[in-house]
């Protein structure tokens, strides 16, 4: 592989600059060089500005750029994807919080610096493919290039003599092009001066490859930023026996494209039939790793059909436009409170939310009503109670099979009624007293399935409900339904997703082309003169083109065949 | 679990350390054969000395610049290159042999952890370095490509890890793809980035020889800098349209595992880096002052992001891609 002499180059170049060659950036390593300065007046300058954005400098610096910009948003926690990790980073680092995030580090793709580099990029794209595009439009069109007047100055160039007279040079000629045409090159005969010749281009897929690469990557870009407009997002918890409806009161959380109407949303109901877990064996291997996990629903549509489906890890559930996936689960217990004369003031599975492979989960329970004082208890659920070396307890593994909960309580002002929005997984504890655990003095509340306890200061009692379906075969389920379970779902509708796709599949094939299709010119040319006939055999890659001796090659061996 | 997936697995690491051992040595027959070059290049500095003046070849076939055309008058006399190969091709059986059953352990594709990747992805660089081989004499990349995988490997068997069962979100035909074709650029690209690293050895000789008197060196016998950069840009290209394939495989997988195709997890913006860093490679290939030496730094950064992003990102970046299975 080499490259040719800046003679024959400059040759080459000679043979090119014509409208068949695809259109090149001034800077390109083929381009037509000169860095001109800008002629005077505003105009000049702004075609002189165009001309450096759309440059191929520009465009690598700015590929450089946006690559390294990318950088700090796999170093920092970012808002979009992980919100509680930038609250834990605020939380460990409060000098260098602000000074970050006034600097965007935590905002980093939305940011304006980050935003800068891509717009840039995608504005000196559509102002490089442009221009290209109506080049290259027009070039589909023209002829095969002149056959340039020395062909032996290319760096591809074979000879061969045969007998004969212009009769058989023009004959050579036209088996030539015969074949070169079969070959799927374009041709053009060129006889002059008592020589024949044939010239032959192909290749012209390399330059569309190129430009629908590029022209997709725009797609690209506009399918994701406008089809964000049009998506929405939805999660929420749902505990087995629950039904939720498909509204946008019904989601803990939403985020939705700014095109998304209040009553987008189709009004489906859904029920949470049940939760499957299957568990690998504790020991040896996978130690109790669970799996396979398939949240069981039912869908009501609007018009009253019902429907049966299962939301897996990977396998999400279509329904109503949107998508229903399966993003965690964890336990809700049943929890029951009644106050001292056996009223009850509160009935709920309460999700809680696991910390540790083996589901020890950590739950709030609020009662603002019916009892004296305000009270809240922060739970802990362990499925199969066990205790750690310094005697902490904890769990050994994610089935229920030998549940425990533990309950500390507190009293006072829960503070909901401040008008601050409060988590539900979360309780404040500023301003209330701590009743028992912790420095108390009183025991934790400890509770098995089906167990009552009382609630301290005779404020009533607190059970945590078994609820093993009736009729369960207590020998065979042991305490493995007393627990209800949730499936934390997120309901996500984007139908860019298609449109992102088929652009990315479309600069997956345009981008094969441009590398991988070669582009060449040929040419096959017969000088009869007084010993016979002299055939020059000549060929000029554009770009890489590994194989193009071997071609040419070929094309003499299969045209003397012929002769 | 098979009762005897344990032992299956330990045969399997066994053929796994013999593999590396095997590829050591051949990492040094390389080596070897590396050395044996070098005195060539002087040998024929000094038979060249003589023939000076004599009508033999063309402008590009000189001494200085050295070139393929050179090699095949020396072939019969790289013997350990010969013994680096076929040590390679053995170390490669033992290699597959010792992935493969790593698999049938495990009942599953053999690369859904750290371990396994690296198994894979080694075996995949030195399945790609034999067979360009066979279109190619690149035997003067041996040592780089061999010494490359057995500290890869060396390296990797730091991780190994029991077989458990997979997690859900790796029940997916993407898993078996989607990775795959990630090892499969993986292995293109290494291939790309020594021949990388040999241009700019190269081209730095390539200067210092107008400079100076020539010296002994390796490098003399090797394709010039400007071959090695076309050879190192054909590896790069085949690497480049994997690793697009890699990003879009990966987010088709995104999208049913987590309800999105794209969210800016680490590993997707560090795939995303590194796509961008050899689109730029490409670019800076076809840019006035950025061919040559400029890009081939270009083809070395984007191949260390992509260790970077193997080793690093894996081990120590949050995201939701939590599967080297270390903890
Ligand atoms: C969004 C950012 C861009 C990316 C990811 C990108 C990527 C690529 C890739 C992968 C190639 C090689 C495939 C081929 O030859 O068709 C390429 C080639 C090319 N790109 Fe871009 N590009 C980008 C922006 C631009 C811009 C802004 C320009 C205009 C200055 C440009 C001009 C070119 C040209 C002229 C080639 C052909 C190079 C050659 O002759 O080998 N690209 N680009």
């Amino acid at each position: 592989m080499s490259r040719p002499s800046s003679e024959q180059v400059a040759d080459a170049r000679a043979t090119e600059r014509d409208g068949s060659e695809p259109l090149r950036p001034s800077d390109h390593v083929d381009g037509d060089g000169g860095i001109s300065s800008p002629a005077l007046g505003v105009v000049g300058w702004l075609r002189w500005g165009w001309r450096q954005l759309t440059s191929m400098r520009t465009a690598l610096v700015l590929l450089l750029l946006l690559a390294i910009a990318a950088v700090p948003g796999s170093i920092f926690p970012q808002r979009m994807a992980n919100p509680n990790g930038v609250t834990q980073w605020e939380r460990d680092n409060p000098e260098l919080f602000p000074i970050l995030d006034a600097i965007q580090m935590f905002d980093v793709y939305m940011s304006a610096w980050f935003s800068a580099i891509y717009i840039l990029l995608f504005v000196s794209l559509v102002g490089c493919i442009l221009p290209r595009t109506k080049h290259h439009w027009k070039a589909l069109r023209a002829r095969p290039p002149r056959t340039p007047a020395r062909l032996s100055r290319l760096d591809d160039h074979l000879e061969q003599r045969i007998d004969g007279d212009a009769d058989h040079a023009a004959h050579a000629i036209d088996m030539a092009q015969a074949q070169l045409k079969a070959a799927g090159y374009r041709v053009e005969r060129y006889d002059a001066r008592g020589a024949f010749s044939v010239s032959a281009e192909r290749g012209y897929l390399r330059e569309t490859g190129n430009l629908v690469f590029h022209a997709s990557l725009v797609g690209v870009l506009l399918a994701v930023g406008i089809g964000g407009g049009f998506a929405y997002t939805g999660q929420r918890v749902v505990v087995e026996g629950q039904t939720v409806v498909n509204a946008l009161v019904d989601y803990s959380s939403m985020n939705r494209g700014r095109f998304v109407a209040d009553d987008a949303l189709s009004p489906y109901a859904m029920r949470l039939e049940s939760f499957d877990v299957t568990y690998q064996p504790p020991a040896p291997l996978g130690s109790g790793q669970a799996g396979d996990f398939a949240a069981n629903v039912a869908v009501r549509e609007p018009d009253g059909a019902e429907t049966q489906g299962t939301v897996r890890v990977n396998h999400p559930l279509g329904v109503g436009g949107g998508r229903i996936y399966l993003l965690g689960n964890g336990y809700a217990p049943t929890i029951t409170v009644r106050d001292a004369e056996g009223t009850t003031v509160f009935s709920e599975a309460v999700p809680f939310l696991p910390q540790d492979t083996n589901m020890t989960s950590l739950g709030v329970v609020k009662i603002a009503d019916g009892l004296p004082e305000q009270i809240g208890m922060i739970g802990f659920f362990y499925p199969t109670q066990g205790e750690l070396d310094n005697g902490a307890k904890t769990s050994v593994y994610g089935d229920t099979l030998d549940p425990l909960l533990t309950l500390n309580v507190h009293s006072g002002d829960l503070g909901i009624d401040g008008g601050v929005p409060r988590s539900v997984y979360e309780l404040d504890t500023t301003g209330m007293t701590q009743l028992t655990g912790g420095d108390t003095g009183v025991d934790s509340i400890e509770l098995a399935p089906g167990e009552t306890a009382d609630l301290p200061n005779g404020l009533g009692t607190v059970t945590f409900e078994d609820e093993t379906p009736e009729g369960a075969d207590p020998a065979s389920v042991g305490m493995t339904e007393s627990v209800k379970r949730f499936a934390s779902l997120q309901t996500h509708r984007d139908e860019s997703a298609v449109f992102v796709l088929v652009f990315a599949v479309l600069a997956v094939l345009g981008l094969l082309t441009a590398l991988f299709v070669p582009r060449r010119r040929v040419w096959v040319k017969a000088t009869p003169d007084d010993d016979g006939v002299r055939l020059e055999y000549a060929a000029l890659a554009r770009g890489d083109d590994p194989t193009l001796a071997t071609a040419i090659e070929q094309l003499r061996t299969k045209h003397l065949d012929s002769l | 679990m098979h009762p005897d997936a344990l032992s299956l697995d330990s045969i399997s690491l066994l053929l796994i350390w013999t593999a590396i051992v095997i590829y050591a040595l051949a990492f040094m027959a390389y080596a070897f054969d590396l050395a044996k070059r070098s005195q060539l290049s002087l040998e024929r500095q000094d038979a060249a000395r003589e023939l000076i003046g004599a009508a033999s070849g063309s402008a590009r076939g000189t001494i200085l610049s050295g070139g393929p055309q050179q090699e095949a008058t020396e072939k019969p006399r790289l013997v350990m290159g010969r013994i680096g190969t076929s040590l390679t091709v053995l170390g490669f059986l033992f290699h597959l042999s010792g992935t493969v059953l790593r698999g049938v352990a495990a009942g599953r594709v053999p690369w859904s952890n750290m371990y396994e990747f690296a198994m894979t992805g080694t075996l995949l660089i030195t399945a790609v370095y034999l067979g360009v081989l066979l279109w190619r004499d690149l035997r003067f990349l041996g040592t780089f490509m061999v010494g490359l995988v057995t500290v890869l490997m060396g390296g990797a068997t730091l991780f190994h890890v029991e077989i458990v069962p997979l997690m859900d979100p790796l029940k997916s035909i993407w898993l078996i793809v989607h990775v795959f074709v990630a090892s499969l650029a993986t292995a293109f690209l290494a291939l790309a980035f020594g021949l990388s690293v040999l241009q700019l050895l190269q081209a730095r000789r390539e200067r210092r020889a107008v400079a100076e008197a020539p010296k002994r060196s390796f490098l003399r016998t090797l394709p010039t800098a400007e071959a090695l950069e076309g050879l190192a840009y054909r590896f790069a290209i085949i690497g480049f349209i994997f690793w697009t394939f890699t990003l879009i495989a990966g987010s088709i997988w995104a999208q049913d595992a987590w309800g999105r195709y794209w969210g800016f997890d680490t590993k997707e913006v560090w795939t995303f880096i590194i796509w961008v860093l050899y689109a730029g490679y490409i670019h800076a290939r076809a840019t006035r002052g950025w061919r040559g030496t400029r890009s081939a730094w270009l083809s070395i950064v984007g191949f260390v992001a992509v260790i970077f992003n193997f080793t690093i990102v894996n081990m120590y970046f949050e995201g939701l891609h939590a599967y080297s299975g270390l903890s």
